[in-house]
């Protein structure tokens, strides 16, 4: 095998590893949360309205942090559970989009002010991809 | 093992004394919801194959070096094509790229371009496996379609305010 392949596994390896630990604690939480919170939880914290809905999702999202995988099985789950497409969409795109963990190494390499800008820019814009995103599938 | 590895450790032991505490004072929660999320386990598992494949294959053709190069030598419509695609295709934590992004500006590449780049790193070619288990393909394309757009529009608010950056 060569060194170049070997590295390439090594640093896939090392992504889905660092990833292992996170998914499997969602995961377990999901099956707790499913099990002793009733279901109407979600109804009273995602009310299907379009516009409070995204902003709540974006909000979660933006504070949780983690490999991407993380978020697809948990927005995946919370969808399964009744909750809007609208929200768990907000929510998956701003969990990428948005870093707030990562804001002081952005600010101190590529500039405060672009680091809160970009940010904040990309948590509104996860709002405005999520129904951009809902009304085009109604629509096609 | 990297500071943020073990924060996931740190949660799932957080998530188990949590099943420990439950499993004391609610006995009867703790079966279904073990079996709950072992079922998510089973779908998932076959999928995480997949990805690392995916993953590997990714990083074997695709390297930081050629990324940077490819956008820092392009010009034009070509440069915004390269921070889209780039950002697509570029793998590893963004924490990794801060450095290479930082390099590119002192090269003269704009803010508008790193925006653009930065955004679209949420679009994963590889994760699409676990993606299409939850959502529909006509989902996933519109949303990548509209978040490749949202990236550009992000880019050309940060060419115009560059000046006060």
């Amino acid at each position: 095998m060569d060194r170049k392949l070997k590295e390439s596994i090594a640093k896939a390896t090392k992504a889905l590893g660092n990833s292992l630990p996170v998914l499997t604690g969602i995961v377990l939480l999901i099956g707790l949360i499913n099990t002793i919170i009733p279901k109407t939880i979600y109804s009273t914290l995602f009310s299907n309205n379009v516009l409070l809905d995204p902003i709540i999702g974006s909000g979660l999202g933006s504070i949780l942090t983690g490999n991407p995988i993380t978020s697809y099985v948990l927005g995946g789950e919370i969808l399964l559970q009744g909750v809007s497409l609208i929200a768990v969409t907000a929510f998956i795109v701003s969990w990428v989009t948005v870093g707030f963990i990562q804001l002081p190494a952005e600010a101190t390499l590529l500039g405060k002010k672009f680091a809160i800008a970009r940010n904040i820019l990309s948590f509104i814009f996860s709002i405005i991809v999520a129904i951009a995103t809902v009304f085009i599938i109604n629509i096609i | 093992m990297s500071e943020q590895s073990y924060s996931g450790v740190y949660f799932l032991l957080s998530v188990i004394i949590l099943y420990a505490i439950i499993g004391i004072f609610k006995t009867e929660s703790l079966l279904p919801s073990l079996m709950f999320s072992f079922l998510i386990f089973k779908n998932v598992i076959p999928v995480l194959v997949l990805i690392f494949a995916l993953m590997s294959a990714v990083n074997y053709y695709v390297s930081p070096e050629s990324i940077s190069k490819h956008i820092g030598k392009s010009s034009g419509y070509k440069k915004w094509v390269f921070a889209i695609l780039g950002g697509i295709i570029s793998t590893g934590p963004i924490y990794m790229w801060y450095p290479i992004l930082k390099e590119l500006k002192k090269q003269g590449v704009g803010y508008g371009f790193i925006a653009t780049f930065i955004y679209n790193r949420a679009i994963k070619l590889p994760l699409l496996p676990i993606m299409l288990l939850y959502f529909s393909v006509k989902f996933i394309a519109v949303l990548t379609m509209v978040m490749i757009i949202a990236s550009l529009i992000i880019g050309f608010i940060f060419e115009k305010i560059e000046d006060k950056l």
